[in-house]
């Protein structure tokens, strides 16, 4: 029985236009398939890489590894208090510019030039070559020619985004569409007290976005999360989105909460009900000095909303959550069955030791229900290489990982088309 | 010098679970046997209300290290809540070797 109003068609799968035949998982599966997404993808999307507080001051900076999209860059605030983003790349003999220890690993700091390690070429915080050693051994060397190769990157909402597709011509704005918009506004600047989890998964990067777009499998996989009576009448009910929204490649769901605080503290365990916190957060809402939430939140404007989550293709999830706290999650791909996934818990900073403890129940909990997220992944990838099976029917509350898949598969069908009708490009691999 | 502020002296017993860093909780958490986290529990979750009412009016600027290593103590109490209240084992069930390792998280 349906708690909650569907569209007029009957299904939010139809709504957004989406077939419901069951789904063939082979782009999670398929090496050729992932090399094709790198670029079709990772190549040409926006990808968020931070946010403007890694970047307090001008020379801050910090790298990302985009193991998909073939490189490395180097986000760095100018002198002009610009935010720019460059591949991190010497342009001498293409030494990995700016690391520490480990070339592999990603790093963060603050400077006032960039040198580079092997022959002492150095780039100002705009990129700019502004030393060469022994410039008179090169033959009309020009250096403004030899900026660092800079890659777009835009703010939104004070999230810093790279397009790694010179040709992009979208704004990212434009880019994060109708469901972007609707958030604008929202107090993100506000929530500077970072926890960050960072976890090596064994699966296909879409495995994971799977596993959290939907809550289907909440009452179930996270079952004894909750004292005993309730998990049952949780399970009895199953779940119910309170709506689903699609917009391009992104989408998003409206999800009950009740939880925080819950209406009956039975229904809690013990340290809960004493630190008043769980997982929807802590039950004291600090004030964030919004009259009204943005109508992209809690769109359905329901008294029982718990949190929203809003997923940005390709690989960037916002989760946010009633009492006045938001949650990020990135999906690194590393291989077709290996990615890097990184959850990022962001607060208002907590001004006594207690509201500090309350949150570290919070980012606790949350972690004890991403380990068992993380758990089925790599049981689910090993069984879906095996290729014993290759139809799986999905539900209408699981219609955004067919929007995901759907998507995604688009995007390399295009890319394909379009590498087919424009002349082969040479490289040095063939 | 203790290692709680006075009203908790009676936790010194439990002084090595003041462990500053939720990624170190966790591991000592997982070297742990059913039985010590258990007591640890069962000392220290009693006290938990006294210490929230205590905690409220510490301000985290400017704390002092026995303050500070309260906020430990009753932090590792949260981290080892999971086994007690709903695993029944130190380790998140069918989590084998996954691993899901705190990179950033605000300084107490
Ligand atoms: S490769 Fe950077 S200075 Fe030579
Ligand atoms: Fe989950």
């Amino acid at each position: 029985m349906a708690h909650f109003q569907k569209p007029a068609e009957g299904s939010w799968t139809e709504h957004f236009g989406l077939d419901t035949e069951p789904v063939n998982y082979e782009d999670s599966t398929s090496p050729a398939h992932y090399e094709l997404e790198r670029d079709a993808i990772f190549g040409r999307t926006w990808l968020n890489v931070g946010r403007v507080e890694q970047l307090p001051r001008k020379g801050s900076y910090f790298t990302r590894e985009l193991d998909a999209a073939r490189t490395s860059v180097v986000v760095v605030r100018g002198t002009d208090d610009e935010v720019r983003a460059f591949h991190n790349m010497c342009r001498h003999r293409g030494n990995k510019l700016v690391w520490n220890d480990f070339p592999r690993e990603e790093t963060a700091g603050i400077c006032r030039q960039f040198t580079c390690k092997y022959h002492g070429w150095r780039y100002d915080l705009e990129g700019q070559l502004t030393f060469v050693q022994q410039e008179g051994e090169f033959f009309d060397l020009d250096k403004s020619e030899f900026g660092l190769a800079s890659v777009q990157c835009e703010v939104w909402e004070g999230f810093i985004f790279v397009n790694l597709d010179p040709s992009n011509t979208t704004p990212v704005r434009d880019y994060l569409g109708e469901i972007g918009k609707s958030i604008e506004g929202y107090p993100f600047h506000l929530m500077t007290q970072v926890h960050r989890y960072r976890a090596e998964v064994g699966s296909n990067w879409k495995l994971f976005i799977d596993a959290f777009a939907e809550f289907y499998h909440a009452p179930v996989l996270h079952a004894k999360q909750a004292v005993d009576e309730e998990s049952r009448k949780l399970q009895g009910f199953g779940y119910e989105a309170l709506a689903y929204d699609v917009d391009g490649p992104h989408s998003m769901v409206s999800s009950w909460g009740g939880m925080s605080p819950p209406k009956d503290e039975s229904m809690v365990k013990p340290i809960e009900r004493v630190l008043r916190s769980g997982l929807f957060g802590v039950w004291d809402a600090p004030d964030i000095g919004l009259d009204e939430l943005p109508p992209g939140v809690n769109p359905a404007r329901h008294k029982s909303w718990g949190t929203d989550s809003f997923v940005f293709f390709p690989n960037f999830m916002v989760l946010i959550w009633k009492p006045n706290w938001y949650l990020t999650y990135h999906y690194w791909p590393t291989s077709y069955n290996t990615h890097i996934f990184e959850g990022t818990l962001y607060f208002v900073p907590p001004k006594t030791a207690y509201e500090r403890l309350q949150q570290e129940l919070a980012v606790v909990t949350f972690k004890e229900y991403a380990l068992q997220d993380g758990n089925t992944l790599e049981a689910t990838q090993s069984m879906l290489e095996s290729g014993a099976v290759n139809r799986f029917p999905l539900n209408d509350q699981e219609v955004l990982l067919r929007q995901l898949h759907t998507t995604a598969g688009r995007y390399v069908r295009e890319y394909e088309e379009q590498q087919s009708t424009t002349p082969v490009r040479i490289s040095a691999a063939s | 010098m203790t290692t709680f502020p006075a009203d908790f002296a009676d936790l010194e017993p439990f002084a090595d679970w003041a462990v500053p860093t939720e990624r170190a909780r966790y591991e000592k958490r997982l070297s742990c046997t059913m039985d010590e986290l258990q007591a640890f529990y069962d000392a220290v979750f009693p006290r938990l209300e006294a210490g929230t009412e205590y905690l409220k009016n510490v301000q985290l600027d400017g704390i002092s290290e026995e303050d500070t290593r309260l906020v430990w103590l009753f932090s590792s109490l949260v981290t080892v809540s999971f086994p007690v209240e709903v695993w029944a084992q130190p380790r998140v069930p069918d989590s084998g070797a996954s691993e899901f390792n705190a990179v950033m998280e605000p300084a107490i």
